[in-house]
């Protein structure tokens, strides 16, 4: 109990003093003056749901592989991780384009290639809940979990190759805006922040469905006595 | 080789059920039908906006038909139960999943094929010239839409929703098919047709890597 | 039938154990069939016969343990594979004929000269009028003939049957009564699981009793034959 408060605090901790990076250490943008700061919480969420996915795809591999319960509470603790990474960087996309250009959405390429992306593992839970046998949905999911990882650098370089020929807004400048060096520990050590509250937010998940296994478990043993 | 006759006789029998009844594959036409109409509607169809507009919306119709004619496919094998007898009777599964695509993949091929004139003259887009290599993007971008649609039909069949299930799997993993056809489309359409070389290979390397993918864990999906 | 071309083939389950989530279909079954016995499986719904069936034909896989055919020596042999199952599900296609079906599975289990084996095998169950109308079109009774026709394709040594009988008329289960005996006499090792006395219990030597995934009664360790296939009928 206590080693939890402490991890807790600890992540807590490192997230406060990431914000303080990101608004105070790091310097200031000649062009896009303060907005421009929420690029830390922007990328380094994208960097951490895909470590998530990454988590998801393994977790998957290992369950078909081996059948384990345990692989599966991690496919899908991983996934919802990821989910939610994912989202606030579709969520932080319009909160930095709308000050900078005006408008709320634009089809740049990772936006629109982290919208499929975030489609994808939503289809990855929803198939959970639509398949009622334990074995069965936590098979089915995993081996769709394998096809949409897959899938993801296929969706990112083709949106990358092809829909990126028109000029249009980009969101965080793009490739060629380079970054001060300043900018690139920050942003490091912001991504570090996120992979910590990642890893508790994984471990309480993951906790929660082995809990939920056990009880069901343990249900029908009384069931079948 | 024992996977190849298997496939050989599967296939077969795939095509002869399908022509016997033709049901998916008017259905098929006639959906897709439909969508290219509905779609004349949503922008002005001037032949300069046909050719911007028009790869896209075909590719869109071609996914969106494929998602329903993909229904069918592993459903229709639990009304008697016969993908318990096909699984004891094949040496190895994948020539089940090798069967059901190769004939998804003719059968989506047809369909476009026989579309295609159709929606050539109705948005005044040329298409003669270019035929051999709108024929080659239509193969490869089907045999996409086949090989990733008969597994995730394999996973639907086995859940609740279905109907719904399917199309929600399949439309999100099918977006880079979509975006590589219809920019291979549009080149092919442009009143200085060229061949984007670059998405042709992106095509094959797609349906290389779910093919694979479909070789190590299609078994599993067949699992009981 | 034909004079039998397969070696006697006994079932051995060692341990079988299927879980369904938390809930357990079949728990610790442990079987020794015996080559050339018949063997009636009895219990009520749900008790765990088909999963054992289906886990035995090698379409569903046990969660641990294992299974595996054994020939006279009593040593495992996989080549003895793929059992002849029969469902209550016939397990062929509507859409096809008769005909046409037992070429398709022939072909597929490689069989040599597959028309003449198709046409050999309806004869034998006595469709051989009908092969060329489709399955669509058949009575319950004709059905089952087709998927009997379908499960002996390859001569098994091997029968498992799942509630075969269901849906047949009194005419049915003595025509079906009448092929497994055949079937027992020629020395193959029957599995079928029924639902309680019959034309077809009567042709068993052997009775086992499952009750929620465990062997809880089998002749073979002294239980009463009628008394396990009664206590099945409730």
């Amino acid at each position: 109990m206590v080693k939890n408060v402490l991890a807790a605090a600890a992540v807590f901790l490192l997230l406060g003093a990431a914000a303080y990076a990101s608004f105070f250490i790091a310097p200031t943008d000649a062009k896009q003056g303060l907005i421009y700061r929420i690029l830390f919480l922007h990328v380094a969420s994208a960097w951490t749901g895909l470590t998530a996915f990454s988590l998801c795809f393994v977790a998957n591999v290992l369950y078909v592989l081996r059948r384990k319960p345990h692989w599966d509470w991690l496919g899908v603790a991983a996934g919802e991780v990821g989910l939610a990474f994912t989202t606030v960087v579709l969520v932080t996309g319009p909160i930095w384009a709308h000050p900078v250009w005006g408008i709320w959405w634009t089809w740049d390429a990772r936006l629109t290639s982290t919208f499929v992306l975030w489609l994808l593992y939503v289809s990855y839970l929803l198939l959970r809940t639509l398949i009622e046998e334990p074995d069965r949905h936590a098979l089915l999911s995993a081996l769709f979990g394998i096809f949409a990882f897959l899938d993801v650098p296929l969706v990112f370089g083709s949106i990358r190759w092809w829909r990126t020929q028109h000029p249009q807004p980009v969101v965080m400048g793009g490739p060629g805006a380079g970054l001060d060096p300043l900018m690139y520990k920050v942003l490091f050590f912001s991504w570090f922040a996120m992979l910590a509250l990642m890893t508790l937010l994984l471990r309480q998940r993951y906790r929660l469905e082995a809990m939920r296994g056990d009880l069901e478990t343990m249900q029908h043993e009384v069931e079948a006595a | 080789m024992a996977l190849l006759s298997n496939t050989a006789v599967l296939l077969g029998k795939e095509l002869r059920t399908e022509f016997r009844s033709r049901e998916l594959l008017t259905t098929t036409v006639v959906f897709i039908l439909i969508v290219i109409v509905l779609f004349s509607f949503t922008f002005e169809p001037t032949s300069d906006e046909s050719r911007r507009f028009g790869p896209g919306l075909l590719w869109l119709a071609f996914l969106f038909a494929a998602s329903l004619m993909l229904q069918p496919c592993f459903l229709r094998e639990q009304h008697n139960d016969t993908l318990g007898s096909l699984r004891l009777s094949v040496s190895d599964p994948f020539a089940i999943f090798l069967a059901k695509l190769a004939a998804n993949t003719l059968f989506l091929l047809l369909t476009e094929l026989f579309l295609l004139p159709l929606f050539a003259m109705m948005y005044n887009v040329p298409v003669a010239g270019v035929l051999p290599w709108l024929v080659l993007v239509l193969v490869l971008g089907s045999l996409g839409i086949s090989i990733a649609g008969t597994a995730l039909s394999a996973i639907s069949a086995q859940a609740r929703m279905r109907e719904l299930l399917l199309p929600l799997l399949m439309l999100p993993l099918l977006t880079p098919i979509l975006v590589a056809s219809t920019e291979v489309t549009k080149g092919l359409l442009d009143r200085a047709p060229y061949v984007q070389w670059k998405g042709i290979g992106f095509l094959a390397i797609f349906d290389l890597v779910f093919l694979t993918a479909l070789w190590l864990f299609g078994e599993y999906l067949l699992e009981e | 039938m034909t004079p039998p071309s397969f070696s006697p083939t006994g079932i051995r389950f060692e341990n079988i154990d299927k879980r369904y989530g938390g809930l357990y279909g079949l728990r610790r079954v442990s079987l020794e069939i015996a080559a050339g016995e018949c063997v009636v499986l009895a219990g009520r719904n749900g008790s765990g016969k088909t999963t054992l069936l289906r886990i035995a034909a090698r379409l569903a896989r046990p969660s641990s343990g294992s299974v595996s055919f054994v020939n006279s020596r009593g040593e495992k042999n996989e080549a003895l594979l793929p059992a002849g199952f029969v469902a209550h599900a016939t397990m062929v296609y509507d859409e096809l004929t008769a005909e046409e079906n037992l070429l398709l599975f022939a072909r597929l289990q490689g069989i040599a000269g597959p028309a003449e084996h198709a046409a050999k095998l309806l004869r034998e169950v006595g469709l051989e009028e009908r092969r060329k109308s489709l399955v669509r079109t058949f009575s319950r009774g004709m059905r089952q003939r087709v998927a009997i026709a379908r499960a002996l394709l390859n001569e098994p040594a091997v029968i498992l049957l799942d509630e075969p009988a269901t849906g047949l008329d009194p005419q049915g289960v003595s025509w079906f009564a009448g092929t497994i005996r055949e079937l027992r006499d020629s020395g193959r090792t029957i599995l079928m699981s029924l639902h309680g006395e019959s034309e077809v219990s009567s042709l068993a030597t052997r009775a086992i009793q499952l009750d929620g995934g465990s062997v809880v009664a089998d002749t073979r360790t002294g239980a009463n034959f009628r008394s396990i296939l009664a206590f099945a009928n409730a």
